[in-house]
């Protein structure tokens, strides 16, 4: 034990000496002194900062793990919340959207007319009668069938004196899954000729079709057949439309054998003009093989047309909004004209007609919810003198209106509507004044352009 | 013809070579596309912020956008209900098509709020699927960043890379601005607010904001003058800090009601482009917390 303390003692001697020695340099240089030592002090300090750092490396990676699992636990968990909350197992998820539309409307109407002057009446024509009346109200279901087909059914149920008729208005498939922009539909549909021709009629925005839809194509054309539409893939909208018709109505009334009665062809372009402006044009054209087409419920009673029709229509549409943004204010304008050639045979007359028609209108949105609009429809013959005193005498002046409406709705779903037109279809003007609500009930229609 | 139908084609194989045709619904999926997918996506936007979704049109220049797209990148749950589907359906293009990695609905991905109790339209333009406007949360777009990556590497694998590295590299941004904004938030706790319409659930219930009432008495319902007037009366007791609304709402109402209530009406930018200063996603929520400070008393 005194052996090692003497050690110790000698070594601390030694330092001592050391120390001496070095105390005895640092008189000579007291700033390499001080040197060493700050050098001493940052060596040491260094070390702590390093050891701090790595602690704090450790912190921070068990802290990056911490909020990984945390965020991957909230994911899960999330995921879940979101799985368990989507589905339904039940036995209705499958059915179809059901829409149903309820129209209705009330009438003054001094002078009804169910045929234009001029004109071989086709189709159900004129304002109607006075007073209430249930109008079409529709029920339209639609659904995917399966990954390649879309299928769309609409049903519209009619009281005709007392008697409810069901019309199967449209029911048609069409491809979801063609290639390169082509949608083919099959079954009876809207023809995609003209512009207002392809809408329901309780989305339009008078109460009944201008005079050239009536004059023309029965308020509306629908066809039994074929579609083809091909999308082309360009910045400006170019749709183009191929159609054939083997039905047995209107315009090729009574031509039932094998060959399609009537064919068709039509364009649209459209695009946006700025943010405020979008539009549309289209042209189309309908080429009719037409068999004792003649007027409607008296099957050999009335004069009937046999002959060929062909039909060139051109429309625009036009919509205005401030930024694009409809909600507040917007304005539409329309319009649409038809010509029409028909050769044949009429009353056992030889008969080259001319007709045209056009109509032009323009909806304006003023505030939420309220819209005023005006219309004037016109359509015109020049069936030629031989026909004075029969159903194709030419009108002296051709059959005109004009129409003021002003409609309401309250939400997506439900609107009323008053209308005024100041009718002169016949020689003899009349006032008509009419008030119709139509209501929609069930799935969200689109918005269509 | 032969030579037009020629450069259709052509047209239609470079788009698919060179990037993905990407079609946004809303400004804010463009906009999370953009910083997902960079110069590897070519991108569309149907609407812009002064343009209601609910209430857009499927017009000409959008059917031929939508036939265009390699994806379609939209909220759901049902708030493009009125033109979405019909411009599918017009479109003719197969990729895009429901259920199609084609098309993705954002809200999928997300938990939403407001999912009614009682699903009758007597309670106004309501969503089965809960509120839509799933945008305003930023835990939200993180979330639909990363399902958004995965349909982008599925459509485009040779870059899926790519793809995985922008989402990482965006992900750290977002989840640091997220820390910042939420430490911002903290003084924005219980302001009391009233919005035109329920476009600002997620981001007041981010922020804990006390959405006290809506203009609208019901969701699409403009407000009628005796609802304003009677909001009017309720509001004069418990007077929030602010009338609130989008962009594209309409301003009379909100302007009557702040008026009446001597309180400021601040139009918050919602989306890309509401405001001059929200040109991506970060401006969008920096200035929507700017303008939301600006409110503190």
């Amino acid at each position: 034990m005194n052996h090692l303390r003497k050690c110790y003692v000698t070594a601390l001697c030694w330092v001592g000496m050391l120390h001496g020695n070095f105390a005895l340099g640092a008189t000579t240089d007291p700033i390499a002194d001080l040197r060493q030592e700050v050098q001493e002090l940052r060596r040491a300090y260094e070390a702590r900062i390093d050891a701090l750092e790595a602690r704090i490396a450790v912190a921070e990676l068990a802290a990056t793990r911490a909020r990984t699992s945390a965020s991957e636990a909230v994911e899960i968990a999330e995921d879940t919340a979101i799985a368990t909350t989507a589905g339904s197992a039940a036995a209705n998820v499958f059915n179809p959207a059901i829409g149903v539309v309820l129209v209705a409307r009330a009438a003054d109407i001094d002078r009804r007319w169910e045929t234009i002057p001029g004109f071989i009446p086709s189709g159900e024509l004129g304002p109607g009668k006075s007073g209430f009346s249930l109008g079409e109200s529709e029920v339209n279901l639609k659904a995917n069938i399966d990954d390649l087909f879309f299928g769309n059914v609409t049903l519209a149920l009619q009281d005709e004196d007392g008697e409810t008729e069901i019309a199967l208005e449209e029911a048609w498939f069409e491809t979801t899954g063609l290639p390169a922009g082509i949608t083919v539909r099959a079954g009876r549909q809207f023809s995609g000729l003209g512009y207002l021709n392809s809408f329901h009629r309780h989305t339009d925005d008078f109460i009944d079709r201008p005079l050239p839809y009536q004059a023309f194509l029965g308020g509306q054309y629908i066809a039994d057949g074929a579609q083809v539409r091909w999308v082309a893939p360009t910045d400006l909208f170019l749709e183009f439309g191929a159609e054939l018709d083997w039905g047995s109505g209107f315009p090729a009334s009574g031509s039932d054998d094998v060959s399609p009665g009537a064919w068709s062809l039509f364009a649209h372009v459209g695009g946006d003009v700025g943010a405020n402006h979008a539009w549309q044009a289209g042209v189309s054209y309908l080429s009719a093989d037409v068999q004792d087409r003649g007027v409607e419920d008296e099957p050999g009673a009335a004069p009937a047309f046999t002959g060929d029709s062909d039909l060139i229509a051109f429309d625009f549409v036009w919509k205005w909004a401030p930024l694009g943004n409809p909600t507040r204010t917007n304005f539409k304008l329309q319009g649409e004209y038809f010509r029409r050639e028909e050769k044949g045979v009429f009353d056992g007359i030889k008969v080259d007609n001319d007709q045209s028609g056009w109509y032009l209108q323009s909806v304006w949105q003023f505030m939420p919810s309220w819209r005023v609009g005006y219309r004037h429809d016109r359509a015109a013959t020049t069936n030629g003198s031989i026909f004075t005193g029969t159903l194709l005498e030419d009108a002296d002046d051709s059959p005109h209106r004009d129409s003021l409406m002003l409609d309401w709705s309250h939400s997506d779903f439900s609107r009323f509507r008053l209308q005024y037109v100041y009718d002169q279809v016949l020689p003899k003007s009349d006032s008509q004044l009419l008030l119709q609500y139509i209501m929609s009930v069930g799935a969200h229609g689109g918005h269509r352009f | 013809m032969k030579r037009l139908v020629a450069a259709f084609m052509l047209s239609l194989l470079s788009a698919q070579v060179d990037a993905l045709e990407v079609f946004a619904c809303e400004p804010e999926w463009g906009a999370l596309v953009t910083e997902l997918a960079g110069e590897h996506a070519e991108i569309t936007v149907a609407l812009t912020a002064f343009q209601d979704p609910h209430r857009l049109q499927a017009r000409p220049s959008l059917i031929a956008s939508t036939r265009r797209a390699d994806l379609v990148v939209c909220t759901g749950a049902e708030l493009e209900i009125g033109w979405l589907p019909l411009l599918l359906r017009r479109s003719g293009n197969p990729n895009i098509r429901a259920g199609t990695p084609g098309y993705f609905l954002a809200a999928d991905y997300v938990r939403k709020l407001e999912v009614p109790t009682r699903l009758d339209r007597s309670q106004g333009d309501i969503h089965p699927q809960g509120n839509p406007h799933v945008h305003l949360s930023p835990h939200n777009i993180t979330r639909i960043a990363r399902k958004l990556t995965e349909r982008l590497a599925e459509l485009d694998p040779k870059n899926a890379a790519v793809y995985k590295m922008r989402l990482d590299d965006f992900v750290e941004r977002w989840q640091g601005a997220i820390d910042t904004w939420e430490v911002r938030a903290q003084q924005l706790k219980g302001l009391a607010i009233v919005p035109h319409h329920r476009s600002f659930s997620y981001l007041a219930h981010w922020l804990g904001l006390d959405v006290i009432a809506t203009v609208e008495a019901k969701p699409g319902i403009p407000p009628s003058g005796a609802h304003l007037s009677s909001l009017l009366e309720k509001l004069n007791n418990y007077p929030p800090v602010a009338v609130v609304r989008t962009p594209y709402a309409n301003e009379k109402p909100t302007t009557w009601l702040a008026e009446r209530l001597d309180k400021p009406q601040l139009v918050l930018p919602y989306t890309i482009g509401g405001h001059e200063d929200a040109t991506n996603l970060f401006a969008l929520f920096e200035v929507t917390l700017t303008l939301l400070e600006g409110l503190r008393p």
